[in-house]
């Protein structure tokens, strides 16, 4: 039998979270074999950056998350381009499409998401797009250049949606959004914050369509997309169609083997999945979530990092526990700052809600026995971030929550014991709660 | 690397280290051109915070563990190597105020002209910033700090 090659350090996935584990395993361990494999054909670039890169404002070689030698200077050995297409836990195998096979010591999984496509008829004509990739936005542009004039229903109001209307609206292409729900960003803003976004999409000249579904994408005998019609029967003529739904865990490596999966992988707060030496993390991983208290899909960018990392020191041998991560947004979408943390509603009326609203300024917390449970600010978002690690810490409010609406809010709003601390030092991976409270 | 320390017991208040990091970071080096002739103030990326007789001067502190780096979408806030900074790379920059969102400080703020992330940049590579040398009572001041990148469970160190 020919002979495995065995990596030390195995990542599958390179987006934050396997850059992440890279950093901190080297933090760690200078010298053992890491290898990152990845689908897609290029370094690491910054996925949100693919909305500047469509909308024109950024070219292809300025989205490059990491220097270009970042591979060479850790001494990491890349498998581009390549897919992985079955784990063997037996004997810590992954094949590739290659044909290529490689063991692992440790592995790490940060497979990402991918984008949610209902089974929609008519999904399968040309000019139906998901926004997710590098190659999504080339495509997309691609097809601008082809057909200038085509305007486009973007399906789904969430975060991807409003990102590819602003691209698309950058590049002079009419947009009607498709949402389902009463209001667009329903996920991760407010009614007060969601109804912001509405105005400044409407003003860019978008439309938006609330409360709706489109039950088919017309194609023409071409193949063509020319319209959708949606669930009221009502027609909307397009060229292009960007499904822009979602994303869920990219679970297909890991179904039918033994890691145990809920919504996403499943991981203890080493990040390690229910099979030792295998660790997961970013949109894939279902990881503890402070807010809650629970494991969750949190899939946002800063999380992946920092699963990640978590991971990279686990597998490293460094014992690290992962802080948690919650829902975390910061929008500046037309020219609106939101940014908005853990719970954007009181789920029932155990809760309360603190809110400060004038002229352009809207802070809202939720807050359960003291502890914050949820943030949405708009306006003014400048030290947000002193908030928002109170509710990541855990630190009980109770006493002073009022002044962390003001205008002035600053660490002065905070007792003295935790600005002392604030001051000292910031918060470290094992967390402060146990020092403060 | 050098670290910024303030002793909030001696410090007035006043408000000078706020104006000569705005002096120290404007296009022209002279107080009433920087603040009054030259378009809008420089931004200070000091903040000085007082309550009735307690006051102190709050800047980025390139955190053991910095949730900026850790939460940056573009990778444009890194740490410099060979200083130990966090720096942010105005190019790679969106303003997307990420980093503002999880800094426990509110030490970044966002230059709303440029819409880029600013933060205290040790006036870059001064030996005593701006701050520091122009504090008159001395509550701000300069530490060696050994081994930031080493620590990754940081103990709390005791207070300032």
């Amino acid at each position: 039998m020919e002979k495995t090659e065995r990596i030390k350090y195995l990542i599958i996935g390179n987006s934050a979270g396997g850059i992440g584990a890279i950093e901190a395993i080297r933090e760690v361990d200078t010298s053992g074999t890491i290898t990152i494999v990845s689908d897609e054909p290029y370094p690491v670039y910054s996925r949100p950056l693919i909305s500047d890169l469509l909308a024109g404002k950024r070219t292809i070689d300025k989205l490059n998350y990491r220097p270009f030698d970042f591979y060479e200077q850790n001494r990491i050995s890349t498998i581009f381009g390549n897919r992985v297409t079955k784990l063997d836990l037996t004997n810590n195998t992954v094949f590739l499409d290659s044909g290529q096979k490689i063991g692992w010591d440790k592995l790490l999984l940060a497979t990402g998401g991918t984008p949610i496509v209902p089974p929609i008829e008519g999904r399968e004509a040309g000019g139906v797009f998901t926004f997710t990739t590098l190659a999504d936005a080339r495509a997309i542009d691609d097809y601008i250049r082809q057909k200038p004039d085509a305007n486009a229903v973007v399906i789904g109001g969430g975060l991807i949606g409003v990102s590819v209307t602003e691209s698309l609206l950058n590049r002079q292409v009419k947009v009607t959004i498709i949402e389902m729900k009463d209001r667009i960003l329903n996920v991760i803003l407010d009614e007060k914050t969601s109804s912001m976004e509405d105005k400044a999409v409407r003003d860019s000249g978008a439309e938006i369509i609330t409360g709706h579904t489109v039950s088919k994408i017309n194609g023409n005998t071409h193949g063509e997309v020319y319209g959708v019609t949606l669930d009221n029967g009502s027609v909307i003529p397009c060229g292009m169609v960007i499904i822009a739904i979602g994303v869920r865990p990219r679970l297909e490596l890991v179904s039918g083997t033994d890691i145990r999966v809920n919504r996403g992988i499943v991981v203890d707060k080493h990040m390690e999945t229910s099979i030792p030496g295998i660790y997961a993390c970013g949109d894939v991983a279902e990881a503890y979530d402070f807010v809650y208290r629970e494991n969750r899909l949190t899939p946002v960018w800063p999380n992946a990092y920092l699963g990640g990392r978590t991971a990279g020191l686990n597998m490293a041998g460094k014992e690290t526990d992962y802080p948690g991560g919650t829902n975390i947004n910061s929008m500046k979408y037309f020219g609106v700052y939101i940014v908005s943390a853990g719970m954007i509603v009181a789920p029932d009326t155990t809760y309360d809600e603190i809110i400060t609203n004038h002229e352009d300024i809207y802070k809202k917390l939720i807050l359960k026995d003291g502890l914050i449970t949820g943030m949405v600010f708009s306006g003014d978002v400048d030290r947000a971030g002193i908030i928002y690690n109170l509710m990541r810490d855990r630190i009980n409010v109770e006493s002073f929550k009022q002044s962390l609406v003001t205008d002035d809010v600053g660490l002065l709003s905070l007792p003295e014991k935790v600005w002392r601390n604030r001051l000292a030092t910031a918060p470290v991976v094992n967390g402060i709660e146990n020092s403060i409270n | 690397m050098r670290k910024i320390y303030i002793k909030e017991e001696v410090c007035i208040g006043c408000g000078l280290c706020e104006v000569y990091c705005q002096l120290q970071h404007a296009s022209v080096h002279d107080l009433i051109k920087a603040f009054k002739k030259r378009g809008p103030r420089p931004l200070a990326r000091a903040r000085v915070e007082a309550k009735g007789n307690l006051s102190f001067s709050v800047r980025c502190r390139n955190c053991d563990e910095p949730q900026c780096v850790y939460a940056c979408l573009t990778g444009a806030i890194t740490r410099d190597t060979e200083s130990g900074m966090i720096t942010v790379d105005e190019e790679k920059c969106i303003g997307c105020c990420t980093c503002m969102l999880v800094c426990p400080l509110g030490a970044i703020k966002q230059d709303k002209e440029h819409k880029k992330m600013i933060k205290c940049d040790f006036c870059q590579g001064e030996e005593t910033p701006a701050c520091v040398a122009n504090c008159p009572n001395e509550a701000l001041f300069c530490v060696e700090y050994e081994g930031a990148e080493k620590k990754v469970t940081a103990e709390i160190p005791s207070p300032v």
